[in-house]
C-alpha cells in the first residue's frame, strides 16, 4: 500500500502525523473532562523538559522505556508480538534482587552491579523462555502466553514479594540493598540535575541502543531474525531454523525487557517493591510500534514516554481531572495510529505527491 | 475449613454465575474469528461496555439503560477493530492490543471522573439485575436435591445468566445451519471463494465484527450489573482472553466452545472455593497461587491443544479483492 511513497514520507512525516493524531484525541479527552489542552501542554513541556531536574526524570523514566521498548522491537523485528515485557520485567526484579540480598555485604560495587544485570536479564529471559518455547514448539500464540504470564507473574510475585519482607516491617518490600548496589547517579558529575534517580543506566540503554542497530543492519543474525520476521517460510526454505530462531529472539527480547528493572530497582528505589515496574512493559509496545523497531526511533519514543510520565505526575497535582492513568489511554492511542493505523494517511500523502499507485 | 467444607453444590451453582462473563465473549470472539478477524480486543470492550453500563445503571438506577448503554459502547469498538482490519487492513493484533490497553486507561479516567472513587463506581444496589425466582420454587424448596436443583442450580440467576446459555444453541444454529453461517464460515476459510460466489467478505466481516461487539458487550454488563454491582479498574482481569482460549480448546465451535467456558467457570469456582482451606497432603494454598489457576491453566490448554485444534484458514489475513 506504502510501496511507492518514498522513504522520508513513511520513515518520517506518516509517524509524525500519526503520533499528531493520537495526541489530538489526547487533547479531545482532556477538553471534554473540563480542562484545557494547551494549559496541560504548557504544564506538561514546562515539568518533563524545561525544567532541569524534570528532565533528568525524564531521561531516568525514558532509560528503562529503552529497554522495554528494545525487547518488544527485536521480537518484533522476527514476527513475535511480545506483550509480556511487563511481566519479563516484573520477574526479573525478583532475579536482581536475589542477586542483591546473597552479595550486596560482600562485593565491591563494579562487580556488583554487573552481578544485579546478570540476575535481572536471566530470570527476564527464564520468564519469556516459556511463551518462547511453547510458540516454537506447539504452536501455541506468544501473544495470549505471554499476557498470561504477566498475569502469573503478578500473582507469583504477590506470594514472592511478602517472604522478602523483613521481620518487624509492614511495607511489602523486600528490604534495602548496600550502598554498593546503588547504580552511580549523574547528579554526582552535574550538581544542576538535583536530587534525582537519572543513573548510568541511560548510558546502559543507549549502548543497548547502539548494539541493537548495529547487529539487525549489519550482521547475519540480524539479517536472519528480520528474515523470519518478514517470512518464515522463506526464511525457512534459506535455512534458517525458525523454531531455533524463535526461542533465542524470545530470550534476548526477555534477557533486555529485565534489564529494564535494573534503573527502576538499582538505580531508584533500592528495594524490591510490589507493582514497581508499573506499565513500563506495555509502555514498551507503544515505544515499538511507534519508533518502528529502529533504534533512533526507540530513543525518541521513549524519551517522550518518559517526559509523558514525568510531566503527567505534575499535570496531575495541578489538574485533578487528570490523573497519571491518562498515560495508559495515551499509549493506547499511539499503538492504535502508529501500529494498528500506520498507513491511515498513506493515501492522502500519496495523492497530495501525485503518485499514481 | 477442611476439606469437607468444600460444597460440590456451591461449586456447580458458581460455576454457572462464572461462565457466562466467558460465554458471551467465547461466543462474540467465535463470530469474529469465524470470519477471518482475530479478536484479542475482547477484554478491553468487556471492560468498556462492564464501565459504562455499571455508571449508566447507577445514573437512571435501571440496569437495562446500562445494558443497552454498553451494548453502544462495545459495538462502537468493534466497529472501529472492523474499519482496522478490513478497509485498512491493518494488523489486528495490534488493534486488538491497543483497544485493551487503552480502555483500561480511559475507563479509569473517566469512572474517576465522573464518581471520585478512585476509579470505581458507586455501589449499584437496586439498580442491580434481579435474580429470577422460578414459579413453584417454594414449594419444591424443602424435597432433597430436586429442591436445590431447581431453585438455586436452575433457578435463582439472573435473566442474563438464561440468556448466555440459551445463546449457545442460537450460535450453533446460526453458524452451522444458516445462510449468513455459512457465507461467514466460507470468509473465514476461503475468502476468495466466497468471493468469487459473490459473497461480499468486507460486509460479511463487517456484520461478524458488530455481532462480536453486540455479544461482548453483555460480558461487560453481566460482570458489573450482576456479579459485582459496581465497576471496578481492570475488572475484566483477563476474562477476555480466557473466553479466547476457550474458543482455540472449542476448535471455533459454538458448543465445544461452551464447554470450554464451563471449564475455566468450575475452575474458578473451585478456586473460590478452596481459599482457606486445609487440602490433604499440601495443606493450606496461599491466595496469591490460586489466583494463578486460571492463567496456567490458559497456558496448559493452548500448549497442549493448539497443535491438535484447526483454526479458521484465513484467520488474521486481510482480504484483498484480486482483479
Amino acid at each position: 500500500m506504502n510501496k511507492d511513497l518514498p522513504r522520508w514520507a513513511t520513515a518520517f512525516v506518516m509517524p509524525v502525523l500519526n503520533l499528531l493524531s493520537a495526541m489530538l484525541v489526547t487533547a479531545l479527552v482532556i477538553h471534554l473532562l473540563g480542562e484545557s489542552p494547551t494549559e496541560s501542554l504548557a504544564i506538561l513541556v514546562n515539568s518533563a523538559v524545561v525544567n532541569p531536574e524534570g528532565l533528568s526524570y525524564t531521561l531516568f523514566y525514558a532509560s528503562t522505556f529503552i529497554f522495554t521498548g528494545l525487547a518488544v522491537s527485536l521480537a518484533m523485528e522476527a514476527g513475535l508480538f511480545n506483550i509480556g515485557a511487563e511481566g519479563q520485567m516484573y520477574f526479573a526484579g525478583l532475579g536482581l534482587t536475589l542477586a542483591m540480598l546473597s552479595f550486596d555485604s560482600t562485593l565491591p560495587a563494579i562487580v556488583l552491579i554487573p552481578v544485579g544485570m546478570t540476575g535481572a536479564a536471566l530470570f527476564g529471559a527464564l520468564w519469556a523462555f516459556v511463551p518462547g518455547y511453547l510458540q516454537a514448539k506447539r504452536g501455541s500464540h506468544v501473544v495470549v502466553t505471554t499476557i498470561m504470564f504477566n498475569y502469573i507473574a503478578a500473582a507469583l510475585m504477590n506470594t514472592v514479594i511478602v517472604k522478602l519482607v523483613p521481620p518487624g516491617e509492614q511495607n511489602p518490600a523486600s528490604r534495602a540493598f548496600a550502598a554498593a548496589a546503588e547504580m552511580p547517579r549523574l547528579n554526582q558529575w552535574f550538581p544542576v540535575l538535583g536530587e534525582t534517580p537519572l543513573n548510568i543506566s541511560f548510558f546502559l540503554a543507549i549502548i543497548a541502543l547502539v548494539i541493537y542497530g548495529v547487529v539487525m543492519s549489519r550482521s547475519a543474525w540480524g539479517y536472519k531474525v528480520r528474515a523470519a520476521g518478514l517470512n518464515k517460510h522463506a526464511a525457512h526454505y534459506a535455512g534458517i531454523r525458525i523454531s531455533k530462531m524463535i526461542i533465542i529472539v524470545m530470550l534476548i527480547s526477555g534477557a533486555l525487557a529485565g534489564l529494564g528493572s535494573v534503573n527502576s530497582i538499582m538505580g531508584s528505589t533500592h528495594y524490591l517493591s510490589l507493582n514497581f515496574v508499573g506499565g513500563a512493559g506495555f509502555i514498551g509496545i507503544a515505544i515499538a510500534l511507534m519508533g518502528r523497531q529502529h533504534p533512533v526511533g526507540i530513543f525518541l519514543s521513549a524519551v517522550l514516554f518518559g517526559a509523558l510520565t514525568q510531566g503527567g505526575f505534575d499535570l496531575s497535582l495541578e489538574k485533578q481531572n487528570i490523573p497519571p492513568e491518562m498515560v495508559i489511554l495515551v499509549q493506547g492511542l499511539i499503538i492504535l495510529f502508529c501500529g494498528a493505523m500506520e498507513y491511515l494517511y498513506a493515501p492522502a500523502i500519496a495523492k497530495m505527491l501525485n503518485l499514481k499507485k | 475449613m477442611t476439606f469437607d467444607d468444600l460444597h460440590i453444590g456451591s461449586i456447580l451453582v458458581s460455576t454457572v454465575r462464572n461462565a457466562p462473563v466467558l460465554i458471551f465473549a467465547g461466543m462474540a470472539g467465535l463470530f469474529a474469528e469465524r470470519s477471518g478477524v482475530i479478536d484479542i480486543g475482547l477484554e478491553g470492550k468487556i471492560l468498556a461496555s462492564a464501565f459504562v453500563s455499571a455508571a449508566v445503571a447507577f445514573t437512571t438506577q435501571n440496569p437495562w439503560y446500562g445494558v443497552m448503554a454498553g451494548v453502544l459502547v462495545s459495538m462502537l469498538l468493534a466497529s472501529l477493530q472492523a474499519y482496522i482490519a478490513i478497509t485498512q487492513k491493518g494488523n489486528q493484533l495490534v488493534a486488538g492490543i491497543a483497544i485493551n490497553i487503552a480502555m483500561s486507561g480511559l475507563t479509569f479516567v473517566v469512572a474517576q471522573y465522573i464518581f471520585q472513587q478512585g476509579g470505581r463506581t458507586p455501589d449499584l444496589g437496586s439498580a442491580r439485575l434481579f435474580d429470577v425466582v422460578l414459579p413453584g420454587s417454594e414449594a419444591v424448596e424443602n424435597i432433597p436435591f430436586i429442591g436445590w436443583l431447581y431453585a438455586h442450580l436452575i433457578g435463582g440467576h439472573s435473566v442474563l445468566v438464561y440468556l448466555a446459555f440459551g445463546l449457545v444453541p442460537l450460535v450453533h444454529w446460526v453458524v452451522y445451519h444458516s445462510r449468513f453461517g455459512l457465507r461467514l464460515r466460507a470468509c473465514g476459510e476461503n475468502p476468495h471463494a466466497a468471493d468469487a460466489a459473490g459473497v461480499s467478505v468486507e460486509r460479511q466481516r463487517y456484520a461478524a465484527m458488530l455481532i462480536a461487539g453486540f455479544l461482548c458487550s453483555f460480558s461487560g454488563a453481566y460482570l458489573a450489573i450482576v456479579q459485582s454491582g459496581f465497576f471496578l479498574r481492570d475488572m475484566s482481569a483477563g476474562a477476555g482472553y480466557l473466553a479466547l482460549t476457550a474458543m482455540v480448546f472449542g476448535n471455533w465451535r459454538p458448543l465445544h466452545t461452551f464447554l470450554g467456558c464451563l471449564m475455566f467457570g468450575f475452575f474458578g469456582a473451585v478456586q473460590i472455593q478452596i481459599e482457606g482451606v486445609e487440602l490433604p497432603v499440601v495443606g493450606r494454598l496461599p491466595g496469591a497461587l490460586i489466583q494463578m489457576v486460571p492463567y496456567v491453566l490458559t497456558v496448559i490448554v493452548l500448549a497442549g491443544l493448539m497443535a491438535k485444534s484447526v483454526a479458521p484458514k484465513a484467520l488474521g489475513t486481510p482480504f484483498v479483492k484480486s482483479r
